[in-house]
């Protein structure tokens, strides 16, 4: 696939791919999860086929998730690290939320609220993973003992809560900044997106004659 | 098992209403267990599983009466045997018959995420439904006894249903039918607790000081009671919990982060919504593209 003339490729086809699998797991996950947590919800488990598919399948779901977000952390974590431009992006948060963006520091190819997504994400699909194998009753149930088990199936939970009000603002984000989901489905933005959000990342890219998504050199 | 009929719960696993409770005009009903009396003739570990179809796979000899090693899908009463040396240096054999107590405040109904896959009677009893049981195993994480047991084999739990089959058409449960020492009764709580505490009485007379009845408090009692020689040492009775409760990690769990975490859930998407409604969505204005293409063009060929 050819990317349109003159726009800057975001992301690459295989980091499209790679968080298209995580996004399916991770929603996967949120409804089965969800269904297991609060009897208000258990109605989703007939999405999966019922109470029993619903409890088999969600860990092997996570499985497939903690490994795709290992794909995530390798393509995106050069990109996600924290510095200056993070903090004084932060410090002007209200005018980010407020849409008066001309007002917000200029910042790389990942604002601090992006990075923060995704670190958070870093720090607790892996917890999930963990504490999941710990309370997977079929193949564990005799691996930890029952004490740790309690403490594991509460880490979850709350992990799990912790990570959808996370995702919600991830994709809530995205469709906000117009432009976004199409950086993610096609792959590429336009050089008006690319200064208005990301204006350094922009620079970078047009300095060194690169089309995306990382500056040459 | 359970008569899905029934309109007397006091509780239903993972329900937010009112369970159908009209017909509960019933004595609450208990278990009594005397230890002092039991001779460990495991009459009641068969009469078990002679009255619910139960077999278990013939498994090895570990070296103990008890057998099999542990309670399972197919052994909802198991008589635990310990050789205890007591103060006096003198060996003491105990034995204990355990199985599910059948709390009143039962932690597997409380962790329990399938609608009515566990279910507590106005008579007390507390019962696994199979065909609501999804298998996940929170039962054992609730259960301040380890009772509860995962099949392999179809992915439910089971554990002792107090019989609430022969109970419900006024029988007494199989096992203390079987009991042939009259260690095993059966009767209305208020009945049990009585006449335990004249064996109490009388093992007190007899030297055992340190007699009692083992009815925790912690699960709000419970509907299978033990009369125990040693009451202080409830531990040395194979492990039997000296002050049972439900884990703290399944109440925080249940009763805080579950309202807790649905709630904050409903807030973030529906401040995004406003958010959205409010401000709107954050587009590309024209004067964007008109600065890039001009930084564009003014550093055309610079890199390339
Ligand atoms: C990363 C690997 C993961 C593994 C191995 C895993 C495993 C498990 C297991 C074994 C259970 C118990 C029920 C069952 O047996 O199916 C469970 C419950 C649950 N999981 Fe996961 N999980 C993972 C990731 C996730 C993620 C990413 C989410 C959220 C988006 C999530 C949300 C939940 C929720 C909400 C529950 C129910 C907890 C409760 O009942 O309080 N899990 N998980
Ligand atoms: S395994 Fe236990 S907690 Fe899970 S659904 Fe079955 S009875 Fe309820």
């Amino acid at each position: 696939m050819k990317y349109p003339e003159g726009t800057l490729v975001r992301n690459t086809r295989a980091a499209r791919v790679n968080h298209w699998i995580t996004a399916t797991c991770f929603v996967l996950l949120m409804v089965s999860g969800l269904s297991m947590f609060h009897p208000m919800l258990f109605w989703l488990s007939g999405l999966f086929g019922g109470g029993q598919w619903t409890r088999t399948i969600h860990p092997w779901i996570g499985i497939v998730l903690a490994l795709s977000y290992a794909g995530l952390i390798v393509q995106f974590w050069r990109d996600n690290f924290w510095n200056r431009d993070d903090i004084r992006w932060l410090r002007s948060i209200v005018e980010v939320v407020v849409n008066d963006e001309a007002k917000v520091p200029e910042v790389g190819r990942f604002n601090a609220g992006q990075k923060f997504v995704f670190w958070t994400m870093a720090l607790l699909v892996p917890a999930l993973l963990a504490t999941g194998l710990v309370i997977w009753q079929s193949y564990f149930g005799e691996a930890t003992t029952i004490e740790t088990q309690r403490a594991a199936e509460l880490v979850h939970s709350w992990a799990a809560a912790t990570a959808i009000m996370i995702w919600i603002i991830h994709v809530y984000a995205a469709i906000w900044v117009r432009g976004s989901v199409r950086a993610m489905t096609r792959g590429y933005v336009t050089p008006g997106w690319a200064w208005r959000h990301h204006r350094k990342w922009f620079r970078d890219l047009v300095t060194t004659g690169s089309t995306g998504p990382r500056p040459r050199g | 098992m359970t008569d899905l009929q029934s309109q007397d719960f006091i509780r239903i696993s993972a329900s937010t209403t009112t369970p159908p409770a009209a017909r509960n005009h019933e004595v609450e009903v208990a278990k009594l267990i005397d230890v002092s009396r039991c001779i460990g003739c495991k009459a009641c570990q068969a009469a078990c599983m002679e009255w619910n179809n139960l077999r278990g796979d013939v498994g090895t000899f570990q070296g103990s009466y008890t057998n099999p090693a542990d309670l399972g899908p197919h052994t909802w009463t198991l008589m635990r045997f310990t050789e205890h040396e007591n103060a006096t240096g003198d060996l003491e054999w105990l034995i204990r018959k355990d199985g599910c107590m059948h709390c009143a405040d039962p932690g597997c109904l409380e962790a329990c995420p399938a609608p009515g896959a566990i279910v507590q009677y106005a008579n007390g009893i507390v019962d696994f439904v199979s065909q609501n049981c999804i298998g996940c195993g929170y039962c054992v994480k609730g259960c301040p006894f380890n009772i509860p047991r995962i099949s392999a084999a179809d992915s439910k739990s089971y554990k002792c249903t107090l019989c609430s089959d022969r109970v419900s058409v006024g029988m007494e449960p199989a096992c203390v039918k079987a009991c042939p020492t009259g260690a095993i009764l059966f009767g209305s709580k208020t009945d049990m607790r009585s006449w335990a505490g004249e064996r109490v009485e009388d093992l007190k007379g007899r030297g055992f000081e340190k007699a009692g009845l083992y009815d925790p408090p912690g699960v709000g009692g419970t509907h299978v009671m033990y009369v125990l020689p040693h009451a202080d040492t409830p531990s040395i009775y194979a492990g039997l919990p000296g002050n049972p409760a439900i884990s703290v990690f399944v109440d925080v769990w249940k009763g805080v982060l579950k309202p807790l975490a649905l709630a904050g859930l409903a807030v973030t998407a529906v401040a995004g919504f406003l958010h959205w409604v409010i401000t709107g969505t954050n587009e590309v204005e024209e004067n964007d593209d008109r600065s890039a293409a001009d930084f564009i063009k003014n550093h055309e060929g610079v890199a390339k």
